[in-house]
């Protein structure tokens, strides 16, 4: 349980890190931001990385703003942040809905926003949320710096449209209309665990219709995404019992679950179609 | 002070006082084993096996001796002398193939075995040079079911060491007579206890005084220090072996391990303290596993669900070697599955059976956990064939309290059991009564029909406590007043000083806080027995008792003479020998403290007399026979039917200590003990891959309850059958909690699904749970 032996490399500017990483991402260096994965990883000495980019000092970094009708998230931003609303209205909601599923409050407290985005673990919150609201991801590298939206950023289990040399600076999330219902469901094991399947819905009530549901899994496959064909078929129907449950029911058929020695995929198919039908009567109610 | 004729002593025993233990650990200054540090110490790292069976080629170590920082690197060949680590209760030759050696010889037989050791400057490079050394190794299939085919330990022996066997009367004869005959195949997952602070050993060598020193010692210090003489053939008093604060026990820290060998040779060959501590993962894959069994059970029942007989066979999952408990635990259930009910006839067999897995061995409530799961399952599964209420079926076959003591021609712990005091019929009475049984069924039928998962369970057991044979403690006053106890026990954070403490008061009349009380040290009092078996407070306490009365009559009898006052007309009262009788003298100005007595009785004071000097006195505590409390469970539960999950929604722990010390502390036990049991019901399991590698080697996966998970639980503490066998009636507190915990909650969660039958394996994962209730 003591990591292998790395070089600490403490950068206090974005431009200073981005240029350390350059230089020694080829060499096996790593970011480090809060380290809840990365550190008993090593500890493990599962990673072994030569170097690594501490970015905790970058003071520009530790932010979280409203900019264009988008909350920005910094790398140096915590879980922590977000127990109270980081912003008026559903999102700053939603966000302290979701962040007490992450793990414990040790961790809340050190672990990043923007860390669990770039680690990229299947049953993460965070991830199940960018990719429910299309979030943008900010990568900065000496080369310049891009956005990549949510769809195009998860590839895989702990694996991303990031390049090596690229630093995630920041996270947007688009600011949710007024009246934006949301709901958030997840099972685990215990209280704080990773989560075997999770659902992340939003939609607003127009007429006593549902006006653009979004329904996104988490936990059950290699990465989260939403399930379009779930969406479409909420669209415009009246919120019931019957339309969460058939909701749930297609969203179990749709994806493609992952299968551990833990978990079977008829379980977490099982676990889908329940936290889906949860998540939209939680968002109704 | 009071007037004379109020004079009254404190009473300490049965008051909930405050532990004695806890200042110093929740401000920072315990000290755990890895608090310790010698100076010039050196570190050592185990190189394991990451493969579960093969046959070692060759191992290379010369890269990592070559890194800066490594003072030597072994393998088995270098310690080719030192033995495998032995039994704990002496030799047992036909087992001894079995045993586990330091270093793995020519197999490795788990993930996790030992096969080299580095030593080094500082952890971090021992860490480092451990990654570089090599081995090569011939892959061997793993066997990993005990209920598979044998395999072959070594040349020429199977994995089948042993096929132990207990019973009585004729169980064929009550099969082919009964009304009818249940049968059920259950089993019971790997788990094991899980503290919070992992192994750790130090291992020092003085060369001035040719002492070997062993320091992070738990549970049985006493024990470990002459196995640890006999394997490194030294004498006795030349070894010490030292516990500091120990955060958890549980029947698994504090047995000799490899480690604990390797660090006392290494300290002896290399002449500098080592030190040794293990890591989390370390922990889950080399420390003692438990409780992994299959059993097919029968039982033969008349039409009344009267037990004509039982007939038990089961497999014992051991995992790789032997190790120091032998085959206790396998004993121990073929001994104490017939708990509290009369059983005709009766028979278990159990085929003592090697894995490629993590060694296994005691794990608090050892043989108990288990079998009340299977017997309870068995009661439950007799009452739904005879259609029979299966409170009644329970009550039938209860031992009544006119049957104690009750023998049976059945072992535990090498003694015959004897239970020796108890109202089980009672105690069952009073929970129903706590849980309002028949209004709780109705209630939980309506939400049933309502459509929720709601059900309740109840559960029976005996536990067995205070393993004798004897425990010695020796009591001295210095010349302030304070007292010294000095025990041959252990203390696992139980609260053993404050037990002891109050035990010593309440017979010296002083205050338990003026009271040291020493444990886990060899070099203190030659015998020992330490902290297992729920036996510290029945067998330690009582020998403080004895010891306290021998102290205080050569107190009283020495103050008598200088008080001028018979025996009889004097008391201790806050540490003063004072008069009782009112008669003359009898106020402060004439009174003596214990300091004062002690200074009397000092060698060189001219009042001593013809006494043995010093205020002291040892007493001692023998037993034949172990002490049988016993309990029941109640639960209720809600099942999640979606997702398999299980919550408590009530949950009722009643038992019978006899006589409680601590009511505070027992409930303590009781509570901590439930949560584990809650553990191996729903959450822990150590699983392995199909090639043997252990898949739970982290918190991540080796799940256990925490604080959200456990549930606020009722204690129903009885003090209605204490025992005649000890001076203050004691019985045992330390496993109880945890003994009904597997039984309750599976029948609890049958009746929530409403499939009677359905549950025949622990843990019931909600995965498990869930294609029960989908019935696939």
């Amino acid at each position: 349980m003591k990591p292998a032996p790395f070089h600490h490399h403490a950068p206090t500017t974005v431009d200073e890190a981005v240029a350390l990483l350059a230089e020694l991402a080829p060499q096996d260096g790593r970011v480090l931001a809060g380290g809840q994965s990365l550190v008993p990883t090593m500890a493990f000495r599962l990673a072994r990385p030569a170097h690594l980019i501490d970015i905790n000092g970058i003071e520009t970094l530790d932010r979280v703003a409203v900019e264009n009708g988008k909350l920005v998230i910094g790398a140096c931003v915590r879980h922590a942040a977000f127990h109270r609303p980081a912003v008026d209205g559903p999102l700053g909601e939603l966000l302290g809905k979701v962040v007490r599923h992450i793990a414990h409050y040790p961790i809340r407290n050190r672990g990043t926003f923007c860390g669990s985005i770039a680690n990229a673990d299947p049953a993460s919150e965070w991830c199940t949320l960018a990719a429910a609201l299309d979030a943008e991801m900010v990568a900065q590298s000496a080369r310049g710096t891009r956005v990549i939206a949510a769809k195009d950023f998860f590839a895989g289990i702990m694996s991303t449209a990031l390049a090596e040399d690229e630093l995630l600076t920041a996270v947007r999330l688009p600011l949710l209309a007024p009246g934006t219902r949301t709901g958030f469901c997840e099972f685990s094991r215990r209280a704080g665990d990773f989560a075997i399947a999770m659902a992340l819905v939003t939609f607003r009530i127009d007429g006593g219709k549902l006006v653009e549901p979004r329904v996104a899994v988490g936990g059950a496959e290699p990465h989260a995404r939403r399930l379009a064909e779930v969406e479409q078929a909420l669209a415009g129907k009246a919120p019931s019992t019957a339309a969460f449950a058939a909701a749930g029911e297609r969203a179990a058929e749709l994806i493609d679950p992952m299968e551990d020695v833990h978990n079977s995929a008829q379980y977490r198919r099982d676990l889908v179609r329940a936290m889906v039908r949860r998540a939209l009567e939680q968002a109704a109610a | 002070m009071n007037a004379p004729g109020e004079i009254e002593a404190t009473k300490w025993i049965g008051r909930s006082v405050e532990r004695l233990e806890d200042p110093p650990l929740v401000t920072g200054r315990g000290r755990y084993a890895a608090d310790i540090a010698f100076p010039h110490q050196l570190h050592m790292r185990v190189v394991r096996s990451n493969q579960a069976h093969g046959k070692i080629v060759s191992i290379d170590t010369a890269a990592a001796r070559a890194l800066p920082g490594v003072v030597a690197v072994w393998t088995a060949a270098d310690i080719a002398d030192v033995p495998p680590v032995d039994f704990r209760e002496g030799r047992i030759e036909r087992l001894e193939p079995w045993r586990q050696p330091v270093l793995a010889t020519e197999r490795v037989r788990y993930v996790g075995d030992p096969v080299a050791a580095v030593f080094a400057e500082d952890p971090y490079v021992a860490e480092d040079a451990a990654d570089l050394v090599t081995m090569e190794i011939d892959e061997l299939p793993a066997l990993l079911d005990a209920t598979a085919e044998l395999g072959e330990f070594s040349a020429g022996r199977t994995s089948e060491p042993t096929v132990l066997k207990q019973g009585y009367g004729d169980v064929d004869a009550a099969m082919r007579d009964a009304h009818a005959v249940v049968e059920l195949t259950l089993s019971v997952g790997r788990h094991s206890g899980v503290p919070l602070e992992t192994r750790g050993a130090i291992g020092r060598y003085d060369a001035s005084r040719d002492m070997l020193e062993l320091h992070g010692a738990a549970k049985v210090p006493h024990r470990n220090r002459d196995l640890l003489a006999r394997m490194l053939k030294r004498s006795p008093s030349s070894v010490s072996v030292h516990e500091a604060h120990v955060g958890g026990g549980f029947g698994i820290r504090g047995e000799l391990y490899p480690e604990d060998v390797l660090v006392c040779v290494a300290a002896l060959r290399l002449g500098r303290p080592v030190k040794w501590i293990e890591d989390r993962r370390e922990h889950l894959i080399c420390a003692n596993h438990s409780r992994q069994q299959t059993h097919k059970i029968r039982a033969a029942v008349d039409h009344d669900g009267r037990l004509l007989a039982i007939d038990d066979e089961f497999w014992h999952d051991q995992g790789a070697y032997i190790r120091t408990h032998a085959t206790r635990v396998a004993m121990m259930i073929c001994g104490i599955l017939p708990g509290p009910y009369r059983v005709g006839a009766y028979r278990s067999v159990g085929h003592f059976r090697l894995t490629n897995k993590t060694p296994a061995a005691t794990y608090r409530a050892p043989g108990r956990y288990e079998t009340t799961f299977i017997r309870e399952r068995l009661i439950e599964a007799i009452a739904r064939r005879l259609n029979l209420d299966p409170i009644a079926v329970r009550r039938k076959n209860l031992i009544a309290k006119t049957d104690m003591p009750y023998h049976l021609p059945l072992e535990v712990l090498g003694e015959e059991i004897h239970m020796d005091t108890g109202d089980y019929a009672s105690l069952l009475d009073k929970m129903l009564a706590a849980a309002d049984w028949d209004d709780l069924q109705a209630t939980l039928a309506q939400r049933r029909a309502n459509g929720e998962l709601v059900g309740a369970g109840l559960a029976m057991f005996i536990e067995k406590s205070g393993l004798g044979p004897s425990d010695g403690v020796r009591i001295s006053v210095d010349t302030s007043g304070f007292v010294e106890v000095v025990t041959g026990g252990a203390s696992i954070g139980q609260g053993f000083e404050t037990v002891m403490a109050q035990v010593a008061a309440e017979v010296l009349g002083v205050d338990y806080r003026a009271i040291r009380v020493i444990h886990g040290q060899t070099d203190r009092i030659a015998y020992g027995i330490g902290a297992h078996a729920s036996r510290a407070t029945v067998m330690t306490a009582s020998a403080t008792h004895n010891a306290a009365v021998k102290l205080r009559a050569k107190a009283l009898e020495y103050a008598a003479g200088m008080l001028q006052a018979p025996v009889e007309a004097l008391a201790i009262v806050d540490g003063r020998v004072v008069r009782t009788d009112g008669g003359a003298g009898a106020s402060i100005s004439a009174s003596m403290s214990l300091g004062e007595i002690a200074e009397g009785l000092a060698p060189t004071s001219k009042t001593r007399g013809g006494r043995e000097p010093g205020l002291s006195a040892e007493g001692w505590f023998d037993t034949k026979h172990q002490v049988y409390p016993y309990g029941t469970h109640i639960a209720v539960v809600r099942v999640d039917r979606e997702t398999g999950g299980v919550a408590i929604e009530r949950y009722i722990a009643g038992y019978d200590i006899g006589r409680a010390i601590n009511p505070i502390l027992v409930k303590g036990q009781i509570t901590g003990g439930f949560t584990q049991g809650l553990g191996g019901a729903l959450y822990e399991e150590f699983v392995y891959s199909e090639r043997g590698d252990p898949l739970s080697a982290s918190f991540a996966d080796y799940i256990m309850p925490t604080a959200r998970e456990t549930p606020a639980i009722e204690i129903l503490l009885t003090e209605e059958a204490p025992t005649p066998l000890n001076p203050l009636g004691i019985k045992g507190a330390g496993e109880s909690g945890i003994t009904a915990v597997g039984a309750v909650i599976a029948s609890a969660v049958e009746a929530a699904i409403g499939k009677p039958g359905a549950i025949t394996a622990l843990p019931i994962t909600p995965q498990r749970l869930r294609r029960i209730i989908d019935g696939k």
